[in-house]
This record gives structure tokens, C-alpha cells and sequence, in this order.
């Protein structure tokens, strides 16, 4: 039988990205750019969406030849439906429709979340795990049971990765490739642990406070030279990741798992990785990580949970294949995993 | 069940590892106990892991102690060993409401309507006591709770996150954290929640505010999911 094949559009936040996936998790190709702001600047929606129309098509192209195949030998079309910028949203969402008309082919609106899910256990081969998604718009805890991804634990505030990038904005440190990589490289220099607050309320963590905190140190504390900006960064990173490797042990506690998956762009975080690795050993679990390729926003998750969904029978009809700025990961439901369990239970019954 | 001789290490059984503290089951003065230590994380800064495990300890150790005078059963506290970071209190006999509810869910025939409401009654009115009290419990969560054996009275356990507060956004996040754990783990249980707050309501003077402010907390959730 030929292989199901998929082409995907990412564009919810700074990066857009176009992948082309196989059923079995075969990535053939996934090249993708990003927009990167001068130093002490965040990126706006609408310059972000203007890059993504720039660079889209070129992508497409790119991403096709790569792969070596054409739009006839494509199953389906899959895009982010949210959550994300909606301006960023919106250049895939149109490409998707206007590419699915040309070419005759069915669409898959994918969740985001679910995607770096997704992603992160064909690529480490984890089954059941915690899940730790960590990036500049979204931290959650998130576990499977009884057909959907359920989110155990989240921040009440800001995401993880919005601080990180806000404090590097505060250093001027630079966007490229990201601010967070930025931190961690300079965190490797600090010396002196500076005491910050520390918010976890139950399965829950709390960012902003801790970010009005430092803002204010940092200013006072460097310019009397208590502390120099690689300190505050060492600092940031021990005392945030203390925390996701808190909630995240407290998940698995409560849900009786064992091994954790770090997905999103912050998970690249060679820190947190260590911290969580720390963890998982002293419970006898395992630790699945990925690199900056699948970690950060890429078109080929999008394209293979699309094709998840669409092989066991889902699709996007034209008029519902919009976008949204709000979707939570627990609105999807995983049919695909539910048949991966009924075939779990099966093996184990005989 | 016999009892053995107090005050040796060799007495301890582990009987669960938690995320943060190990529990074992020992004797104090001939009483059955529950030995609670607190160990250090090594993922953690030192320095970091120090201040929160004391802090922790200290919190737990005030807050069970107020909680019983708040008028809601905790067990009993016999000791704190701030070196050793541990604690020794009652051992409570009885089932997790976690594995009570669990239970339900599994059966074919469904909740039992009766023992169901008289849980989450309980569990609004001890909340509710906690915060009028100015107690925030910091980890509601069914697991935290246990069932009396002999009485069938609730037992709210573990305040190693608890902290004293009045304003309604404490208690509310406190409430919300409830939620979130009862939608997450016992979603077949039906709503479970809704009878929590009709109790909590009579219990709690304060209930209004809270209640709205819940709103507002659960209306943040929703907004939370944005950029990915």
C-alpha cells in the first residue's frame, strides 16, 4: 500500500514552518524561518504575519522539493487552527484553504499543543507519558486519560518561556536565533544564586511576579555591581525550572505515571533537561527530550497529528477550517489514541 | 496490628514516596504514626532547596495544627524535627477520596448518589471553615483527602503548600485548584464540584466574594491558551 503522505503549515507564533511527514513518523522534509526583532524588542502580530506571507510560498516550494514529490501524491493538508497570534494564524489558514481548492485535496485543522505532543512521542518513542509543554505562549502539564490530552497543571499567568524572553529584553541580550538560547548560554557563566520568589500554587506556577521582581533587581542590583547579568540569568533559570520540575513531579505522582516528555521551545533548554533527568531518576522514570528540531514550532508536527486524525477518519470541512487564538489542548479529542489503547488492552488479554 | 518498641530508626516501613517527602509508618509512644520527611531535592540550587524545605516543613507543621483549630480534622501532630525535616503525626486508617472516587468510576453501575454527596458536602464545609479561618490549604486534591474508616469523616492531609491569607483571590485559586484536579481525574464522576461549592456556600461567610472572584479565576484559564 503506498504510504499516506501530508504537508504541514505552522504559523502561530514567530516561526512559519512547512512539513512533509509520512504516517510512520518519516519526516521528509521540514524547512521553516523565523522572524527574529532587534534586541529589547518582542515580536507584533502584524509584522510576524507580514514575514510569514514573505516567506510561505518559497517554504512550500522548498519543503516539496526536498521531499521529492509532488502535490498529487499528497493525502491532505493540515494547519494550525490555534492557539497562537491570530494574524500569524491567519497566513496558514488561507494558504491551507486556497492550496486545498487548487489541488483538490481535504484539510486537517490541527491544535497546536497536541501537535508538540504528538511530535515528541514518534520522534523519542515515549508511550505514556507526563507531558511538560514549555514555550513562550503555553505551560502546561499535560497527561492522557479517557480520550483527551487533560492539562493537570498550567501556569495562571504568563507562559515560562514569555518570561524568559521578556527578561532578555531587559539585558538587551539578542532574538537571535531566541532569547532564551541566549540566557541559557550566559546563565552557564553565572556564579552567584540570587534568592527570587517562587510561586507554585498546587499543580499550578505563577510567572509574572517573578518577573516584576527580577525587572526591578536587575536595574538596582546592576548598577550598584551586586551582581553581574549572567548571576540573574543562572538565577531565573534555576528558580523557573525548580518549579515546572516541581508541578511536573507532583503530575506524576498524581497520575501515577513514570516518564516525562519535555516538548516546546523552552524543553531545547539543556538546563531544565538535566533538572527533569535529576527527577525522573530518583523515581525511576525515564526523561524524553528532543533537540531544536522538533522542539521548536515546525510544519512536519502539524502535518503528522493532521495525519494522525485523518487517517482514523477526520477531516476539516472548507467552511470550518478557521482559526482561533484560543484552543485548549483538552478541547481535542485524540481519537487516534484511543485506538492505540483498545489495541494496548488487547495484547494484554490476549 | 502490633505495635513495636518507639523511638528506633529500624521501626520505620516505607509506605509511600512522594514528590517531595517519604511516609512511613512507625510508632510513637506505643500510637501507630505516620513519619513524614522531607528529603532534598537534588534537581534544586542548594540554597533554593534548603529555604523551601524548611519553609515547607515549618508551614505544614502550623498550618495542620490551625487547621484542627479552625474545627476541621487534620491528624493529629505528635513532633517536628526541623534537622531531620521530618514530622510525626496520627496515622489516619481510611481510604484516599482519590481512590474512593476512582472507585466509582470504574463500577458499571455508577456513583453511589449518597456516600458521593456526603463527600463533597464534607469537603465544601472543610474548606470553607479553612478559609474563614484564613487558612489556604495550597494542593486540594482528592489524593490529599482521606475518609475515616471507623467514623466516615473527611481528614484533609498534606499542607506542605499551605499558607494563611483572606484575600478572596487565595481562596479562589484554592477552590480552582480543587476543580481542575476533580475535572482532570474523576471526570466520570459527574459534577462533583457544583455540590463542593453548594456546601462551601453554607459554610463559608465569606462565600460571595470568593465564589465571584472564582469566576473571574476560571475566566483567566480560559484566556491562558494563546501563543504557541
Amino acid at each position: 500500500m503506498k504510504k499516506m503522505i501530508a504537508l504541514g503549515f505552522e504559523g502561530s507564533a514567530n516561526k512559519i514552518g512547512v512539513g512533509v511527514v509520512t504516517l510512520d513518523g518519516t519526516i521528509l522534509s521540514n524547512p521553516r524561518h523565523t522572524y527574529i526583532t532587534p534586541p529589547g524588542q518582542g515580536f507584533l502580530p502584524r509584522e510576524t504575519a507580514q514575514h510569514h506571507l514573505q516567506h510561505i510560498l518559497p517554504l512550500i516550494k522548498s519543503a516539496l522539493e526536498t521531499a521529492q514529490i509532488t502535490p498529487k501524491e499528497i493525502d491532505c493538508l493540515c494547519y494550525t487552527k490555534g492557539p497562537g497570534m491570530g494574524a500569524p494564524l491567519q497566513v496558514a489558514a488561507i494558504v491551507v484553504r486556497v492550496l486545498s481548492q487548487l489541488w483538490k485535496k481535504p484539510i486537517v485543522a490541527v491544535n497546536h499543543c497536541v501537535a508538540h505532543i504528538e511530535m515528541g512521542r514518534i520522534v523519542t518513542g515515549a508511550d505514556d507519558p507526563v507531558v511538560l509543554y514549555v514555550s513562550g505562549g503555553n505551560t502546561q502539564v499535560i497527561a492522557y486519560s479517557e480520550g483527551r490530552y487533560r492539562i493537570f497543571g498550567e501556569t495562571i499567568d504568563i507562559a515560562v518561556g514569555n518570561c524568559l524572553d521578556r527578561f532578555a529584553r531587559v539585558l538587551t541580550l539578542s532574538n537571535d536565533p531566541s532569547p532564551g538560547y541566549n540566557i541559557e548560554q550566559l546563565a552557564k557563566k553565572g556564579e552567584q544564586y540570587i534568592d527570587l520568589p517562587y510561586a507554585v500554587k498546587g499543580m499550578d506556577v505563577s510567572f509574572s511576579g517573578i518577573l516584576s521582581y527580577i525587572e526591578a533587581t536587575a536595574v538596582e542590583k546592576l548598577k550598584n555591581s551586586e551582581c553581574t547579568p549572567a548571576d540573574l540569568c543562572y538565577s531565573l533559570q534555576e528558580n523557573v525550572f525548580a518549579m515546572l520540575v516541581e508541578i511536573t513531579e507532583r503530575a506524576m505522582a498524581h497520575c501515577d505515571k513514570k516518564d516525562v516528555l519535555i516538548v516546546g521551545g523552552v524543553g531545547c533548554n539543556e538546563r531544565l533537561q538535566e533538572m527533569m533527568r535529576t527527577m525522573c531518576s530518583e523515581r525511576d522514570g525515564r526523561l524524553f527530550a528532543t533537540d531544536d528540531r522538533y522542539c521548536i514550532d515546525n510544519g512536519a508536527m502539524i502535518a503528522y497529528t493532521g495525519l494522525l486524525a485523518f487517517a482514523h477518519g477526520a477531516s476539516t470541512p472548507f467552511e470550518e477550517s478557521t482559526f482561533t487564538q484560543r484552543f485548549r489542548t483538552d478541547e481535542v479529542e485524540a481519537i487516534w489514541r484511543l485506538k492505540e489503547e483498545s489495541e494496548k488492552l488487547k495484547r494484554v488479554h490476549g | 496490628m502490633e505495635t513495636k518498641a518507639d523511638g528506633v530508626d529500624g521501626s520505620l516501613i516505607l509506605i509511600k514516596q512522594g514528590a517531595e517527602a517519604r511516609v512511613f509508618e512507625s510508632s510513637f509512644v506505643g500510637r501507630r504514626s505516620i513519619v513524614k520527611e522531607r528529603f532534598s531535592k537534588k534537581y534544586r540550587h542548594p540554597s533554593l532547596d534548603a529555604k523551601l524545605t524548611l519553609k515547607r516543613l515549618n508551614a505544614e507543621a502550623r498550618c495542620m495544627t490551625k487547621a484542627r483549630r479552625l474545627g476541621v480534622y487534620t491528624p493529629v501532630l505528635y513532633s517536628v524535627d526541623i534537622v531531620l525535616h521530618t514530622l510525626t503525626f496520627e496515622y489516619v486508617e481510611g481510604p484516599s477520596v482519590k481512590d474512593i472516587f476512582l472507585e466509582f468510576g470504574l463500577r458499571n453501575g455508577g456513583v453511589v448518589e449518597e456516600r458521593m454527596d456526603d463527600i463533597a458536602m464534607q469537603i465544601g464545609h472543610a474548606v470553607g471553615k479553612l478559609h474563614d479561618g484564613g487558612l489556604i490549604h495550597g494542593d486540594l486534591t482528592t489524593s490529599n483527602m482521606l475518609i475515616r474508616a471507623a467514623t466516615n469523616q473527611l481528614v484533609v492531609i498534606d499542607f506542605g503548600l499551605s499558607s494563611t491569607s483572606t484575600l478572596p483571590e487565595d481562596k479562589a485559586v484554592d477552590l480552582y485548584v480543587l476543580e481542575r484536579a476533580l475535572l482532570s481525574m474523576h471526570s466520570s464522576c459527574g459534577n462533583v464540584m457544583d455540590r463542593i461549592l453548594a456546601a462551601y456556600r453554607k459554610s463559608s461567610k465569606q462565600w460571595s466574594s470568593t465564589l465571584n472572584k472564582l469566576a473571574q479565576v476560571r475566566q483567566r484559564g480560559r484566556k491562558r491558551t494563546m501563543v504557541g
